[in-house]
């Protein structure tokens, strides 16, 4: 038996193994937004199905709620229509929904774990292929298609073949200005982001078990850009402190049973992963994306690889993507004039992210000709930002909060980076045209984002630290 | 949409690009239908690949070059990385195509493709880059995908290579049902479930 966390949480929620064929899966929760389960709602109203365990389910809009005035009716008809049928099917079905406006509402990344309803041992899938963002918590949390949030709403199931598994350790110390977001895209550097596809992933060694919990989400969170189908992090007493008094997570008696539960979830000494890779810390430093693909990134103070690293099969697409970037092979990035910057996602839309973020901007000023998005993932996290008295420092420094949702990162709301602009942002995905149709985006962390938009460049943070 | 796959025997569309992700595939800003018409994703499939920024035909993009069609959609390795969106699958059904063969997909794009009825084909890398070659030699040149025997043929080289796909979705396929089917009938075992780890 491998005996890995991944094993024991996944083989518990097997129902049947269909025969020569995937695995029929157990979901304790799905989420749902807007996007990606209208059609999901419409495949059950045509054969008739009501949701099967509608209290393992939660709904809310995310991907198109404008970041302003969100007390008003959405101004784009069509977003406004898909965010309304969210709210009329989670009706119509008896789901909970945490609609605009609810103190609850936010991105369905942050929400999740900030609420408790993302916990240890865990089943979770949503429509949305971040969804491996709860695996923070130690649950085996992955995206899915919409066909497969239909299979969840008509069975709390879903067939899948088994992942294999994949350990990556991380061992040493973070040096000064490395972040989460730093490991993540030196990861996505170091395997492609085709490298984990076929695998979930366990994330050890001594810099994960380090890691704050709003880390270790955002680490967890870009699992996806490696292909990895998922990854997470074994519970532990970080988790437990995060989870403890959470809205949604067990209370009193049940949170000691809980916890007596969730400290048996880890892999075994004598685990046997399909595959194990192990970095180190010390060849981590602050990152950058220099292409289309989260992959395509290097140290700040690198220069973009000359086309005589790339392998053959893979220039064609290179030269496209440096062409589209406008950036030349071989050249470094340092001091490369900023348009954009953004703050935010289920990538780092976290409280954590914003205390880096005003880290750097506390005692100056936004570059005058960049314009700064600064998006909390949730109302909880704006609370948060206002009672650490960090919107006085942003405010200070010439930075305007705005509203929670995913906005710039997908652009489906209003934030959208106008064509041929350079936005440093702190989502996921540099893909050509993800921050809107021409956009240019340079992935990055909160330190990396602020020092670029105090000084109007990219700039290592580490020299304002 | 459901519909049994047998042989398919069809010209195709070459896109060796490497990594081509979903956004690309159909742009965010087309997920914002609240049905599941192919047919408008279908013509929004590549959207931004197809048609320059100011609305007029890309000539240069393979979709908009009369000298290829067909029902086979041929991509470098990392077909449909990124965003798990299923309206990737619902375009690239929707624009007419049935088959998808790289040498690698990405999981959920994958799941996707099999969840529409449309069939991911892996292929070796060498099998590809010979068949690149061949369809840039003849753009009319056949292939024939044969879902019960699961092999892929090039047939003007006349080269042919075995591809994977479980027994239980190649049934599903061979007979237009789905995996909704399958779980409803499968509710006992469920409630069974839940009963032992309640």
């Amino acid at each position: 038996m491998a005996n890995t966390l991944f094993d024991k949480i996944w083989d518990k929620h097997v129902v049947q193994y269909v025969e020569d064929g995937p695995q029929q899966l157990y979901i304790d929760r799905l989420y749902c937004h807007e996007v990606t389960s209208p059609q999901a709602f419409a495949g059950m109203r045509a054969r008739g199905l009501k949701c099967f365990r509608p209290d393992h389910i939660y709904c809310m809009p995310d991907h198109n709620t404008p970041t302003h005035d969100q007390d008003k009716p959405i101004e784009d008809p069509v977003s406004k229509a898909q965010v309304d049928a969210l709210a009329k099917n989670a009706a119509d079905f008896g789901l909970t929904h945490f609609g605009m406006m609810n103190p609850k509402n936010g991105i369905i990344h942050v929400v999740g774990p900030e609420r408790g309803l993302s916990l240890p041992g865990m089943t979770i899938v949503c429509g949305d292929s971040h969804t491996s963002t709860h695996g923070a918590v130690g649950a085996v949390a992955f995206g899915i298609g919409t066909s497969e949030v239909e299979m969840v709403m008509a069975s709390q199931c879903i067939l899948q073949q088994k992942p294999k598994s994949m350990r990556i350790n991380i061992e040493g110390e973070l040096g000064k200005g490395v972040t989460a977001k730093d490991v993540a895209l030196y990861l996505m550097s170091q395997l492609t982001t085709s490298g984990a596809t076929g695998y979930f992933v366990e994330y050890a060694g001594s810099v994960v078990r380090n890691l704050s919990m709003e880390g270790r989400l955002t680490l967890c969170n870009l699992s996806i850009e490696m292909g990895a189908r998922g990854g997470f992090i074994a519970p532990d007493e970080v988790t437990f402190a995060y989870l403890k008094g959470r809205e949604y997570a067990p209370k009193g008696e049940d949170w000691d049973k809980a916890v007596a539960y969730w400290k048996t979830l880890k892999s075994g000494d004598d685990a046997v992963f399909d595959k194990e890779l192990t970095f180190q810390a010390a060849d981590i430093e602050p990152r950058i994306t220099y292409g289309t693909n989260p992959g395509m990134g290097i140290g700040v103070t690198e220069a973009v690889p000359s086309i005589d690293t790339i392998p053959e099969a893979g220039r064609a697409s290179y030269l496209k993507s440096l062409d589209y970037m406008g950036f030349q092979p071989g050249e470094k990035l340092l001091g490369k004039p900023v348009d954009y910057v953004f703050l935010g996602a289920c990538t780092n839309g976290r409280i954590e992210d914003f205390r880096a973020f005003a880290s750097i901007a506390k005692g100056r000023k936004k570059a005058a000709h960049v314009v700064a998005w600064l998006v909390p993932g949730s109302w909880m996290v704006a609370d948060q930002i206002k009672a650490e008295g960090l919107d006085k420092i942003l405010e200070d420094a010439g930075f305007e909060l705005r509203q929670p949702g995913c906005s710039a990162c997908l652009a489906m709301n209003d934030d959208k980076i106008p064509a041929g602009k350079l936005a440093v942002s702190t989502s996921n995905r540099n893909f050509e045209g993800r921050q809107g149709p021409g956009a240019r985006t340079v992935l990055a962390s909160p330190l990396v984002a602020a020092a670029a938009a105090v000084t109007g460049v990219i700039t290592d943070p580490r020299t304002l630290m | 949409m459901k519909q049994k796959f047998d042989i398919i025997t069809s010209t195709c569309v070459p896109l060796p690009l490497e990594n081509v992700d979903t956004d690309q595939i159909i742009p965010a800003r087309f997920l914002k239908a609240t049905t599941r018409e192919e047919s408008f994703f279908g013509e929004n499939l590549f959207r931004d690949w197809r048609y320059h920024a100011d609305g007029t035909l890309n000539k240069d993009f393979v979709l908009n070059d009369p000298a290829y069609g067909g029902e086979i959609l041929v991509a470098g390795k990392n077909f449909g990385s990124g965003s798990s969106r299923e309206h990737a699958a619902w375009a690239i059904a929707g624009y007419g195509f049935r088959v998808v063969i790289s040498s690698f997909f990405a999981d959920i794009h994958k799941n996707n493709e099999l969840n529409n009825f449309v069939l991911p084909v892996v292929v070796s890398e060498d099998f590809l880059s010979e068949l690149f070659a061949s369809i840039k030699a003849d753009p009319k040149m056949l292939v024939e995908v044969d879902l019960p025997h699961q092999t892929v043929t090039n047939k003007a080289t006349g080269r042919s290579e075995r591809f994977e796909i479980n027994g239980y979705k190649k049934y599903c396929l061979m007979n237009a049902l789905d995996d909704i089917d399958f779980l409803l009938e499968n509710k006992d075992k469920i409630e069974a479930w839940e009963q032992q780890h309640a």
